[in-house]
């Protein structure tokens, strides 16, 4: 590149090429500062000694992850991911054939029901669970249904179990397994699916070698955004598991909260995180998808 | 005031190790038509790009009516390009795509919408000012293109391959209306494209380029006729290259005498026979591996590949040639 | 192709039907005069009068949509000027950034919860406002990079130079071409900025301060206090806001392609 800075006529170019990094400069320091340092400081954070109240001392252990291998936190581990594998999987058992069956609708049809997707998509979670809590709690409206229909004499214990946080999570986060694969699957060349059947390939055949690959990166983009919220939403598991389905998601906030121990918390964050990119970078490598695909 | 409209003077570029061009020196005449000739890859968008201010010379510069126009930004400058792929802006309706550049120096609307349907009638397209770009054929695109960049009465018009996503018919009847507009106007053309016949029916000049330089600037006459290099030979008149003791030549397929011909002295084995554009094709082999093409129109050729031949031609119709190993 | 089986059509209803249990569950007790049983006692609008005199849900309501348009400014901005600054360098360092700037929305809310709670303390930032507006921008800012850097990636380079090529300084190549290409993937980003920053409890409890309540972990308060039929009103009057948000922008869409296809 040439570096003539004398003639005034080249200004005008100068200008363009010169200041194109004055754009970069915002979302460097934002990065910098908010994302790349804090990741450090946790990082940082869970090698350090909990201080009495609150804060810590800097001092370097390793306690607070022997602690984790606590069987009591351990457990909490495994059920977390227990938790968060579970609805993985019956939310891509669910939505997969809901975006894919949508997709193949007609255009008005399709219209239809991607406005009934969006409408649970765009209200808050809360709100949603809210309305299973109205129908799930002892006076609610099934323990009703099912004792004014006479199957049962006395109100069932319905919410508070794991089962029902499994519920929970599931449905908070099926639509966008659902807006995921639609999308993918929106996109279809189907030219290609019929091109494998006219070579001899049955449904299933044309369905595993053509459309499955071609939807996948859509499939990868919904199991990440199911797979990791579930692993931290932790006020699923507090307003539909009360206090006793206790996740690595809860166990951080009430370490925050009421234990007051920062670098506890830390070392559980770490954790959390190796967790999460563990489970992509594998999910990534078995279905060699790199793409994220569509969100709205 | 001269008569060289544009002048490029030793201009160099590299993109990375890669050097795209090698100190070319170039002059266009007021008016004309030239045609930088070349298969892709060998420097010529590079060499437009530089012209139209897109790209910057590591060396050399750029002279527009005698002023160095080297390091203006594209805006600043009296030329526009019309782009291979034709980039209209799919924002806008034609209209409005034609009028940009009256728009950007605040000419009133009123003004700019009369001259914009002016210069549709001038590409034939008169009543398509509300159309937007996604609704237009390839042609209609392209000539819109054209329109576009010709509202701004550039001294010079750079067109990058404007013909080549149209079908062969449409590219004929283009060819014939884009030369038709040049003359009408006026204006100094300066046209890219990979295809030699092209050229040779459009160009006042065609500059024939290679591997960053150019082998030859001339009228189509001397290009087909003359070749300097083995290059131009091969690459716009499809002539054979022969090298033998006395030097190298370009020899015309049409030329090349064969069989029972008189002059025939070279003996040559039929290696392959075609028919090609309503032409017999033979190709020979010589006894030194060389290879050459012989064609005839409508001649029904009894030689069969495999049967032993001899080929010759008339001392003039061999052009002498520099070998640069095509 | 047609396909005859009405499987497909089967499933699609009672999975939809299934998903909006809770959504009509929760408008028809907004109405009903029963505060704890689920016997049904008459109609009422006896939730709504007592949402309309809660004065403190109105504060929180402000409070989010003041948070989340300072986000969706916040993260516009960073978000398209880096998405252009990375289009127009070719920094090496670019790649890492863009990687490190999407780790927010590659992580568990709670993650970033912690992480700002922390790193807040240590830089003695006082909560509220502005540790929201940070903590929330940080995972607005991927989605709005994303999509306008994919409307930049995807535009053909041409056009920006024809632009040039036909007398337009560089401002008015962003105005008359590149702004109205990247417009659409703005928009979504925003508009998915806004519901994300809106609707998020994870990380706003740990970032907020005292006094400075939003409208979701105000809901989430009182959900766990007890049984709330305010809060099935005001979430009626949430979704229905939602679906009238959705069905405009359809609008929107709509008019656009059918300028599209009246070819």
């Amino acid at each position: 590149m040439s570096m003539d800075f004398s003639g005034t006529v080249s200004k005008g170019r100068k200008r363009k090429r010169g200041r194109s990094w004055t754009l970069l400069v915002p979302i460097y320091i934002f990065t910098l500062l908010f994302v790349f340092l804090p990741l450090i400081y946790m990082v940082y954070l869970s090698f350090m000694t909990k201080a009495e109240v609150w804060g810590f001392e800097n001092r370097f252990t390793l306690e607070n992850y022997k602690k984790i291998l606590d069987p009591l936190y351990l457990r909490t581990f495994l059920n977390s991911l227990k938790l968060a594998l579970i609805s993985t999987l019956v939310n891509t058992a669910v939505g997969y054939p809901y975006g894919y069956f949508m997709a193949k609708l007609e255009k008005k049809k399709r219209d239809i029901m991607l406005l009934l997707v969006m409408i649970p998509f765009w209200t808050s979670e809360l709100i949603r669970l809210n309305g299973w809590i109205i129908v799930f709690r002892s006076k609610g409206v099934l323990n009703l249904i099912l004792e004014k229909a006479g199957l049962i004499d006395k109100p069932l214990k319905l919410l508070y179990n794991y089962q029902m946080v499994v519920f929970g999570m599931i449905y908070a986060l099926l639509p966008f397994m659902i807006l995921c694969v639609y999308s993918s699957v929106e996109k279809m060349d189907w030219k290609l699916v019929e091109a494998a059947r006219d070579l001899g390939g049955n449904a299933a055949q044309a369905f595993l070698t053509v459309t499955l690959p071609m939807t996948m990166p859509g499939l990868l983009s919904g199991v990440v955004l199911t797979f990791i919220p579930s692993m931290g939403l932790f006020f699923v598991a507090d307003l539909l598991g009360g206090n006793k389905i206790v996740l690595v998601g809860n166990v951080i906030q009430q370490q925050l909260t009421k234990g007051r121990n920062l670098p506890f918390a830390a070392a559980l964050s770490v954790v959390l995180m190796i967790l999460t990119s563990l489970f992509i970078a594998a999910y990534r490598r078995i279905t060699k998808t790199d793409q994220l695909e569509g969100l709205i | 005031m001269s008569e060289d409209l544009l002048v490029l003077q030793h201009i160099r570029k590299s993109f990375g190790s890669d050097d795209v061009l090698k100190g070319i020196d170039f002059s266009v005449r007021r008016g004309e038509f030239v045609t930088l000739l070349g298969s892709s890859g060998c420097g010529k968008t590079t060499t437009i790009r530089i012209i139209a201010g897109l790209e910057e010379p590591d060396e050399g510069r750029v002279l527009l009516d005698g002023k160095d126009i080297t390091k203006l930004p594209p805006n600043a400058r009296s030329v526009n390009t019309v782009f291979q792929n034709y980039a209209l802006f799919p924002n806008m309706n034609v209209e409005d795509n034609i009028a940009y550049a009256l728009r950007l120096r605040k000419v009133r609307k009123p003004e700019r919408l009369k001259k914009a349907s002016e210069m549709l009638e001038l590409v034939q397209l008169a009543g398509f000012e509300k159309r937007m770009p996604d609704e237009l054929s390839g042609g209609q695109r392209q000539r819109i293109a054209i329109a576009r960049s010709l509202v701004a009465e550039p001294q010079v018009l750079l067109l990058d391959e404007p013909l080549g996503a149209l079908d062969l018919k449409l590219r004929r009847q283009m060819q014939l209306e884009l030369k038709r507009l040049q003359k009408k106007l006026g204006t100094t053309f300066i046209y890219i494209t990979h295809d030699q016949e092209e050229a040779i029916n459009m160009s006042d000049r065609i500059a024939v380029m290679n591997n960053g330089v150019f082998e030859q600037i001339g009228t189509p006459d001397e290009i087909y006729y003359h070749p300097r290099t083995s290059y131009v030979a091969n690459f716009v008149g499809n002539a054979n290259i022969y090298r033998g003791n006395d030097g190298v030549f370009a020899v015309r397929t049409e030329k090349v005498k064969i069989g029972d011909e008189p002059g025939c002295v070279i003996p040559a084995v039929v290696k392959e026979k075609s028919f090609a554009g309503g032409q017999l094709r033979i190709l020979v082999a010589l006894e030194d591996g060389q290879e050459l093409t012989v064609s005839r129109f409508g001649i029904n050729s009894e030689l069969v590949p495999g049967q032993k031949t001899k080929v010759g031609w008339s001392a003039e119709d061999a052009v002498p040639v520099i070998d640069d190993g095509v | 192709m047609k396909s005859k089986s009405r499987l497909p059509g089967i499933y699609l209803a009672v999975v939809t039907a299934i998903s909006y249990v809770p959504i009509a569950v929760t408008i028809i007790y907004s109405f009903n005069h029963s505060k704890i049983s689920s016997v049904w006692e008459g109609f009422s609008l006896e939730w709504y009068e007592r949402l309309f005199s809660d004065a403190d849900i109105f504060v929180s309501l402000r409070n989010s949509l003041i948070l989340s348009v300072l986000v969706c400014a916040v993260s516009a901005v960073i978000g398209t000027l880096g998405a252009l600054g990375v289009k127009r360098t070719n920094f090496r360092l670019n790649k890492v950034m863009a990687y490190f700037s999407s780790v927010p929305i590659m992580i568990p809310e709670i993650i970033l919860g912690m992480v700002y709670l922390a790193l807040f303390s240590f830089m003695n930032l006082p909560f509220g406002i502005v540790t929201l507006v940070i903590a929330h921008a940080s995972f607005c800012i991927p989605y709005i990079y994303m999509m306008v850097s994919g409307r930049l990636f995807a535009m053909d380079p041409s056009i920006e130079e024809a632009a040039r090529d036909l007398g337009a300084s560089p401002f008015e190549v962003f105005r008359d071409i590149t702004f109205p290409a990247i417009l659409p993937g703005l928009l979504s980003g925003l508009l998915l900025s806004f519901a994300m920053s809106f609707d998020d409890v994870v990380i706003s409890i740990f970032v907020t301060g005292p006094g400075f309540n939003t409208l979701p972990l105000k809901i989430y308060t009182r959900m766990k206090t007890g049984v709330t039929p305010e809060i099935n009103a005001l979430a009626t009057l949430m979704i229905l806001a939602t679906t009238i948000l959705i069905l405009l922008s359809w609008k929107l869409n709509k008019t656009g392609d059918k300028a599209e296809e009246e070819k």
